[in-house]
């Protein structure tokens, strides 16, 4: 299907997200959508999506012009949308998901609903077992759960988000090779979101590149890394240089030893870890294999089961996070609204909450620090903005410039998640700032060049087992050995 | 708050009221009545003469204590359907003081006080310990208190207070007069010690929501308890403290019910204030300072609600339809408005609905 999109306009305040938007998507063709935070990607696909109207400016399906608000009169008109995070219902099996919503009111159940799943997971080689509750498939699982249940819906056009995060390397070429077939051979107009260039390269036709709410670019592929970057951001990056850290006399900030951590799935055990004041150690892993565990352990939100945890040769084992957090533990979590922010409250409220120590709140106070640390973070943002109207990247900022100026540990899961280019390194540098005063950082990534790009040491796990890759140097330590490491091949590496 | 944005909050909270009363009147003229003849007497039963507008003042003052404690918690997201329970509670506390202690009258009644407000926090304290440290649910626990303290009411008439005229489940004795709370005049029997009381609670609370460190802490954990802890908030004291609080102003309240509407101590002594404030504190959604007005709408309309019975033959409960659907309107017009707002101007839809505490 042919999607036309004509001056789509679209401003949020003071924020003009769209600025006459004029593209064609061509049917058999996948695209590639790019652009920095708060560029206005999202914005143009939730138009698309009918997850909001335009302000102005038409759409055309093979020319014909259509109209729609909701996201399930996108669907009935051919789009569907594939959510960053699977949009399923947790009590309900993967089968149940399947029918639930538009396609049971379409009268598709029992056996010829299971027969279409099994269809559909034959054709594209998705393993999904429909009687497995959805809470036990993986990400990777319940996105092509999801996928199937927009073709039974007969979608003609597909939009993902950010498709490729939090799911295995495996489920990654799974999914590509799905979405080529069903461009080159049902016609699909496919676009793909992403900030991960590898991938855009990986598996589009075409980019079309936005900078602050306009169309910069298009340009067909294939194109390096280094042109697609220009086109998003104005000038070529250099590739990440990282002063080491000098370590010989530094003390142990955080010394974990024989720690036994049990979560419902998963034990790791005979874990033993000494990272010294500003060291910078990643954990890498796929989703669930210990590594969440170690971090959350190490920030006090998950006690050991056994063995002991010492921060700067203080006894730890068994307090709580705030006997943590005062030792001089930071805590920054992967979902920033769930875990970090409190959606709700304005950006001064969030300074106050960290800041003000006394039983009266000192509003005039607290605003002037916010606008301080607004200016030097670079948080896009008043001081009186709620945290939610903040795009991704800008929400990151505000959650650094709320980490103590000296911490003893950072504890970090995914610090540059969602993150382009250019805020990714800009967190860094902020990491690096405060591990050159001192600090000492412990953070996981599913993204394995940051791992090598900014670790000393990688603890790589596999099913609640560790292995440690020591003196990691960006030209030694190649990515494709993490690779093989994080899939269990602990032993083809060490031999 | 700058004045211009009170008054559109006024009216968005007044929007509700019309549609609300005009349903009323559609329910009145379909049992035969002429709206605007019911409305006149409603009127004239709350305000008739003194007596009468003292009436509501003696409910509107109970009302207002319990629906203040109700907007702590609600800013802390917990749903405290125990408020009842702490009245209660309240209520008996106050009782025991003045049915067994021997003072001059002013220690007395602020023994008395003081004692409701030391029972009522008890009773709030423990659905919040329930709730903090065992994870019981804050809306089961003060289901099961509000029995409790209905029980232990009962048990209290019936049992060590029971009068020297033999067993009744009607009534402890009557208190001594010292226990009393002194009267403005005989004519407009309201006290004007809790008049004081009410407008001191609306406005610490006011003052403590908006401008502590306390108030901060118990939104954050009322928005996402998650993310405040992380923030180094500690939720389950903020949850137990707003309980405490919450209790403490809705022991006032049962205080307020036992020393001056009922002068004795009596099953069910609360009158379903607590349930009605929980009406008042949805209705005002978090500011305190719509309280004093959307209780008084509901105590004047409580106070007519006889007349209506004596002249035109309306049954009571048609009070309480008005303020259910009062209450119903409110949340369908706030949500409306909600909705209307995330689909036009904000750039990600974000849930601002109170939500329950989960630790």
């Amino acid at each position: 299907m042919n999607i036309e999109l004509r001056h789509i306009e679209k401003r949020f305040g003071a924020v003009h997200a769209n600025n006459d938007i004029n593209i064609t998507f061509k049917g058999g063709r996948i695209y590639g959508i790019l652009g920095e935070n708060g560029a206005g990607k999202s914005t143009l696909m939730k138009i698309l999506s009918g997850y909001q109207p335009a302000d102005e400016g038409e759409i055309r399906f093979d020319g014909q012009l259509v109209d729609y608000r909701t996201p399930q009169a996108a669907l009935r008109a051919g789009v569907g949308m594939l959510q960053q995070d699977p949009l399923d219902v947790g009590a309900f099996s993967a089968l149940e998901n399947f029918i639930f919503g538009p396609l049971s009111a379409r009268g598709l159940r029992g056996k010829a609903a299971q027969a279409e799943l099994a269809r559909v997971c034959e054709r594209f080689g998705f393993e999904i077992d429909p009687e497995l509750p959805i809470t036990q498939v993986s990400i990777g699982g319940r996105q092509q759960l999801e996928i199937a249940r927009l073709l039974a819906l007969g979608v003609k056009a597909l939009i993902l988000d950010e498709p490729t995060t939090g799911i295995s390397a495996e489920q990654k070429q799974t999914l590509f090779d799905a979405l080529k077939q069903l461009a080159r051979e049902d016609g699909m107009t496919v676009l793909l979101v992403s900030h991960k260039l590898e991938d855009v390269i990986a598996l589009c036709d075409e980019v079309a590149v936005l900078r602050a709410g306009k169309l910069v670019g298009a340009q067909v592929l294939p194109a390096t890394t280094r042109q697609l970057v220009e086109m998003m951001f104005g000038q070529a990056l250099s590739p990440a240089e990282r002063p080491r850290s000098d370590l010989s006399g530094a003390s142990p900030a955080l010394k974990i030893v024989h720690a036994t951590l049990r979560s419902k799935r998963l034990t790791v055990e005979a874990l033993s870890l000494t990272l010294r004041a500003g060291e910078i150690v990643g954990l890498a892993g796929l989703d669930g294999s210990g590594q969440e565990l170690l971090l959350r352990a190490c920030a006090g939100l998950v006690r050991l089961s056994s063995g002991q945890i010492w921060l700067n040769g203080l006894d730890m084992t068994g307090e709580s996070y705030r006997q943590f957090l005062a030792a001089g533990v930071a805590f920054a979590a992967a979902g920033r609204l769930e875990e970090g922010l409190v959606a709700g409250l304005t950006l001064t409220e969030h300074i106050a909450l960290s800041t003000e120590t006394g039983a009266v709140v000192s509003w005039e106070r607290a605003r002037a620090l916010t606008a301080q640390l607004l200016e030097r973070y670079n948080v896009r943002g008043q001081p009186e903005s709620q945290i939610q109207q903040l795009s991704g990247g800008n929400q990151q900022r505000m959650l650094m410039a709320l980490t103590p100026e000296q911490p003893t540990l950072l504890v970090l899961e995914q610090p540059t998640r969602g993150l382009d280019v250019d805020s990714a390194r800009w967190i860094w540098q902020q990491l690096l700032e405060r591990r050159d005063k001192g600090a000492a950082v412990l953070f996981a990534s599913p993204d394995l060049e940051e791992l090598v790009t900014y670790s000393d040491r990688i603890l790589v796990f596999y099913a609640g087992k560790s292995t440690e890759i020591a003196d990691v140097h960006p030209q030694r330590t190649s990515v494709e050995m993490l690779g093989r490491l994080i899939g269990g091949h602990f032993d083809e590496v060490t031999a | 708050m700058n004045p211009q944005r009170l008054m559109t909050r006024f009216g968005k909270a007044l929007i509700p009221v019309a549609i609300s009363l005009l349903v009323t009147a559609l329910l009145v003229s379909l049992a035969g009545v002429n709206p605007l003849n019911a409305a006149t007497e409603l009127l004239r039963g709350s305000f008739r003469d003194l007596g009468a507008f003292a009436n509501v003042v003696n409910f509107w003052i109970p009302l207002t204590f319990a629906s203040i404690g109700l907007i702590i918690t609600f800013t802390a997201g917990l749903w405290n359907i125990g408020v009842d329970g702490q009245i209660t509670i309240g209520a008996i506390f106050a009782s025991a003081v003045a049915l067994s202690w021997d003072l001059p009258a002013p220690l007395l009644i602020a023994a008395q006080i003081v004692a409701a407000m030391v029972g009522g926090g008890l009773w709030g304290a423990l659905v919040g310990i329930l709730k903090a440290r065992l994870g019981v649910n804050e809306i089961f626990g003060g289901v099961a208190l509000n029995q409790i303290a209905n029980l232990a009411t009962l048990y209290m008439i019936t049992g060590p207070w029971q009068p020297p005229e033999g067993g009744s489940v009607r009534s402890s004795p009557p208190f001594p007069p010292e226990a009393l709370l002194p009267r403005l005049s005989d004519d407009f029997r309201i006290s004007p010690l809790m008049l004081i009381g009410v407008v001191v609670a609306l406005i610490v609370v006011y003052l403590a929501l908006r401008g502590t460190r306390w108030g901060l802490q118990l939104k954050a954990t009322g928005k996402n308890p998650r993310s405040a802890l992380l923030m180094g908030v500690p939720t389950n004291r903020t949850v137990i403290t707003a309980f405490i609080v919450c209790g403490m102003l809705a022991g006032v309240a049962g205080a307020f019910r036992a020393l001056v509407v009922f002068q004795s101590l009596r099953p069910l002594v609360s009158g379903g204030i607590g349930f009605l404030a929980i009406l008042v504190a949805l209705l005002a959604e978090n500011r305190v300072l719509l309280v004093p007005f959307i209780t008084f709408v509901f105590s004047a309309l409580l106070g007519g609600s006889a007349q209506l019975k004596v002249a035109l033959r309306l049954d009571v409960a048609l009070v309480g339809v008005v303020q259910g659907i009062l209450v119903l309107t409110a949340l369908l017009f706030k949500g409306a408005s909600e909705r209307f707002q995330a689909t036009s101007s904000q750039p990600s839809r974000t849930a601002t609905r109170p939500e329950v505490a989960h630790e």
